[in-house]
């Protein structure tokens, strides 16, 4: 018998070095990004826990598995502990970490030390707050709104406020490095037209984290004052104003829904471009509806407050602006469509998160609408129809493309493929389960049922018909997200070995051995093609019956 | 409680079926377009299937005609929903005339009402059908909202200001209200029911709780109990203080010239932070009745200064308050 040797492993950026030393004084982005992706997941994993609690205590009209001070500490740590430590930083600090610098063909993000910095004051953000929940929790709900979280709150409000605070930080510095390395390190050949919408999406992320995040670390430190010194500034007997700090809280947390989505559709816009190996369709209008989001997204935040005591007319352009914001969106969703048309479309587990992201993102936008419209806003506001809204935005748009992503790049990222059977098994299971824990509330909304409810009517016989749906969807999608937690860290040790390009893709986050060496590229690319271009765009084909066909062959 | 589509809240309110059209509307246009873009994504996803690993598909380039196309269609079907929601909601905010107002007061965790006969109330409101009805709110604590899903209504109650809002129940019944606005510990508890009843029926309510004292007998008692008459005059026709009759509703000139109209808002400002608006002509010399008066004191006295514009004062606001003794009394009432 002949013997091989087998040839040396690859040093590549997962084991050039070892330890955790290595690891926790990293300045590889992507070693981050995988530090990142631990702290991401262990919140889902601890928001996740009081979502389901907060499930079965609404099975029954009575408050029968908690009391009320419980439940009311349950929602208010699902919020904070979703929206502050999963949505904002899954997408960009994981994903984007990963890919910015791959992307663009540079070696690593502009500074890797702030870099690292930020990963240690997002996870020292998140020890206070869990230390908050563990101390005794808080019950204000994520929005502390005064004057109850000033004045009537017994709860580790300003514990949590800290740990919030400081985690905007975190957000802050990412969103400079992003902007820094997006604007100086692109390979040769790497014009911002040949950007991937990816990063077109995550620097109009970026955007918004600088300018916004400032704003809630203001309006956080405001309310501390107030709660400890009592300065007066929200407190009506002072002269202040309550609805003062809505503004300002809202100022920032709109905005920061898109620092959630805006992401969530880059990474769609990968998925659907190159899972239907074709060019976007309309490139410049996806990558500069990216920017009109962020830009328009700072100017809609008074539609939270139609009901707030807001004079009507403040109301009336605010609704104005909010169905003007709507029309980027409709554009993404219009192009992600029309991409599709003669394309060569796979059935691979990222595009069915693809594709599921666009059908329930598309819900979740227009029901906006309805909350955008005064008259039923009035009605709606405060509801369970505002909850399934939000959550069809959050849930269905960002978690479907984090986990789109996640196995989409998965093999660069572990050097492993992930099982494709339990993968396409799971992502129906998540989204069988989403719209039947979600698509509920709804109609629960406009029936009247308000939100942050520990206890219904018992004579809505049909509230509770509906709760019991949301229950058992909710069960259905807690399996659906258990699943490929499993199979994907079994694939770290048992998947198969992954080609550098297992998709076959011509982004130069593929031109590299996966996983990447240390610094990336071993010869830094020059980029001499279009983005998405699998076919020699000589070839290329105008759709439109307004315009002149042009010639098909030159 | 049900109405004749099974997931629709009963609708009683002359507003409600305004609000249910601009939903339908909303309702039909999202099934339309998320119907459209899942069929569309459904035939491209089945139609351009990957055949062969190998294929490569002719590249497209977008269309700017048909991008145009697609952002200006929904621009326009999203303003036609911007407008008519807007329309109603305007119609909705409008404060009515003649309407019957009960002063509600929210407190960690119930609702208080009374009405303008005197009746109390607690987590429960008679009123008669067909007759408009404002309610004039306010908070003793944190933020509450007075939501009646039946009717389509809510607004939030907030603390140091008058919010309102106003429906007209179109068929007798007993409806739900909520508090919609996260207050802490039992809000979920903080619910009720509007009983609304036939006009006799309510009339009769009303006669079955007699004699009591109403928010303007109240507040007059007050006035004179805290003292305020030895500024005001004893039937507030001014003195050192600006003449208080006739002065709700009209507009009020201040110190340095800009005027302000007298709805319950300014009245309570007036009352607990007297130093924000002085009238014209009169010195900043009235004390601060913040944290003397609690909120259902305070609205007794709004009720009371309400009531020496209604009862003396009908809706001419260029008449003059009666001549009184003090030269000073007809500067502060001015009207335009």
């Amino acid at each position: 018998m002949e013997e091989f040797t087998l040839p040396p492993p690859r040093t590549n950026y997962l084991n050039a070095e070892y330890g955790v030393k290595s690891w926790l004084l990293t300045k590889d982005h992507k070693r981050i990004a995988l530090l990142y992706m631990g702290g991401v997941s262990f919140f889902f994993f601890i928001g996740s826990l009081y979502a389901m609690a907060i499930r079965l205590e609404l099975l029954t009209p009575q408050g029968d598995l908690t009391q009320s001070s419980t439940y009311n500490k349950m929602f208010t740590q699902h919020g904070i502990i979703m929206v502050f430590f999963f949505l904002i930083p899954a997408i960009p600090a994981t994903l984007g970490n990963f890919l910015v610098p791959m992307m663009i063909g540079a070696k690593d993000l502009a500074f890797p030390r702030i870099n690292l910095l930020s990963w240690y004051i997002y996870m020292a953000g998140g020890i206070i707050t869990i230390y908050a929940l563990l101390a005794g929790g808080v019950d204000t709900g994520w929005t502390f709104y005064t004057p109850y979280s000033t004045t009537f709150s017994n709860s580790y409000v300003l514990t949590t406020g800290v740990g919030i605070f400081i985690t905007g930080f975190s957000s802050i510095l990412t969103g400079l490095n992003f902007i820094v390395t997006i604007h100086t390190m692109r390979a040769p050949g790497m014009t911002w037209y040949r950007l991937p919408l990816f990063i077109w999406s995550h620097y109009a992320t970026s955007l918004i984290m600088i300018l916004g995040t400032p704003v809630v670390a203001i309006t956080i430190l405001l309310l501390a004052f107030e709660r400890l010194a009592h300065i007066g500034i929200f407190d009506p007997a002072a002269g202040g104003d309550p609805v003062l700090f809505q503004h300002l809280f809202w100022f920032y947390s709109h905005p920061a829904v898109y620092i959630m989505v805006l992401p969530a559709m880059g990474v769609v816009s990968e998925v659907i471009a190159n899972f239907s190996r074709k060019n976007i369709f309309g490139y410049k209008f996806v990558a500069f509806s990216s920017l009109a989001i962020a830009v328009f997204g700072f100017l809609v935040w008074g539609h939270h407050l139609f009901v707030a005591s807001q004079s009507v007319y403040a109301g009336m352009i605010f609704s104005f602006l909010s169905f003007a914001v709507a029309i980027p969106s409709a554009i993404k969703v219009f192009n992600w469509t029309a991409t599709l048309y003669k394309g060569s479309i796979s059935y691979d587990t990222p595009m069915l998160y693809g594709l599921g992201f666009i059908g329930l993102f598309t819900i979740g936008g227009m029901t906006g609408m309805f909350l955008a419209s005064l008259a039923t806003d009035v009605h709606l506001s405060d509801t369970y129809f505002i909850v399934a809204h939000f959550h069809y935005i959050m849930v269905g748009g960002t978690l479907l493309a984090y986990l789109g992503g996640l196995h989409y790049w998965w093999p660069k990222i572990s050097g492993r493929m992930y099982p494709e059977g339990w993968g396409r098994f799971s992502s129906l299971v998540v989204f069988v389960g989403f719209n039947l824990t979600f698509a509920p509330q709804f109609v629960l909304g406009y029936m009247g049922m308000p939100r942050r409810y520990h206890t219904y009517p018992a004579d809505m016989v049909s509230w509770q018909v509906l709760h019991v749906l949301s229950t058992a969807g909710a069960s259905i999608l807690g399996f659906g997200l258990l699943v490929p937690l499993i199979y994907l860290a079994w694939s770290l040790r048992y998947g198969r070995i992954a080609e550098s390009n297992p998709w076959h893709l011509p982004g130069l986050e593929w031109q590299t051995p996966s996983p990447p060496p240390t610094e990336n590229f071993y010869e830094t690319p020059i980029v001499t093609s279009e983005p998405y271009e699998f076919a020699p765009p000589e070839t290329k084909e105008v759709v439109g019956k307004f315009e002149k066909q042009a010639p098909a062959q030159t | 409680m049900q109405s004749w589509f099974p997931f629709i809240p009963e609708s009683a309110s002359t507003i409600s079926g305004d609000v249910d059209a601009v939903y339908f509307y909303v309702t039909g246009v999202t099934i339309f377009f998320c119907t459209l873009i899942w069929l569309v994504i459904f035939f491209f996803v089945v139609r351009y299937r990957r055949r062969n690993a190998f294929e490569i598909p002719r590249p497209i380039e977008g269309s700017h005609k048909l991008e145009t196309l697609w952002s200006v269609i929904p621009l326009i079907i999203a303003m036609s929903i911007f407008v008519w929601g807007a329309k109603v909601y305007f119609a909705q905010y409008r404060p009515p005339q003649n309407a019957l107002e009960v002063y509600v007061v929210g407190k960690q965790w119930m609702w208080k009402f009374q009405h303008p006969t005197g009746q109390r109330e607690i987590n429960e409101l008679h009123v008669p059908v067909g007759q408009k009805v404002k309610l004039i709110m306010t908070t003793e604590d944190v933020i509450h909202d007075m939501f009646i899903p039946a009717f389509r209504i809510k607004m939030d109650v907030v603390p140091g200001k008058y919010t309102s809002e106003w429906f007209e129940a179109t068929k007798p019944g007993r409806y739900h209200f909520f508090c919609a606005e996260y207050c802490g510990m039992n809000h979920s508890g903080m619910r009720g029911y509007i009983e609304v009843m036939e006009a006799k029926d309510f009339d009769n309510w009303l006669s079955g709780n007699a004699n009591q004292t109403s928010p303007a007998a109240a507040g007059q008692a007050m006035f004179e109990s805290l003292g305020c008459a030895s500024c005001h005059g004893a039937n507030a026709e001014g003195g050192r203080g600006p003449a208080l009759i006739g002065v709700f509703g009209s507009n009020v000139t201040l110190n340095g010239g800009q005027t302000v109209r007298a709805d319950e808002g300014y009245l309570r400002e007036s009352i607990t932070n007297p130093q924000a608006k002085i009238v014209t002509g009169f010195g900043p010399i009235m004390p601060s009745f913040q944290g003397q008066v609690n909120e259902e004191q305070l609205l007794g006295l709004v009720a009371y200064i309400k009531s020496l514009s209604t009862a003396k004062q009908p809706v001419t606001p260029t008449a003059k308050p009666p001549a009184t003794g003090t030269p000073q009394s007809a500067n502060p009432v001015r009207s335009q």
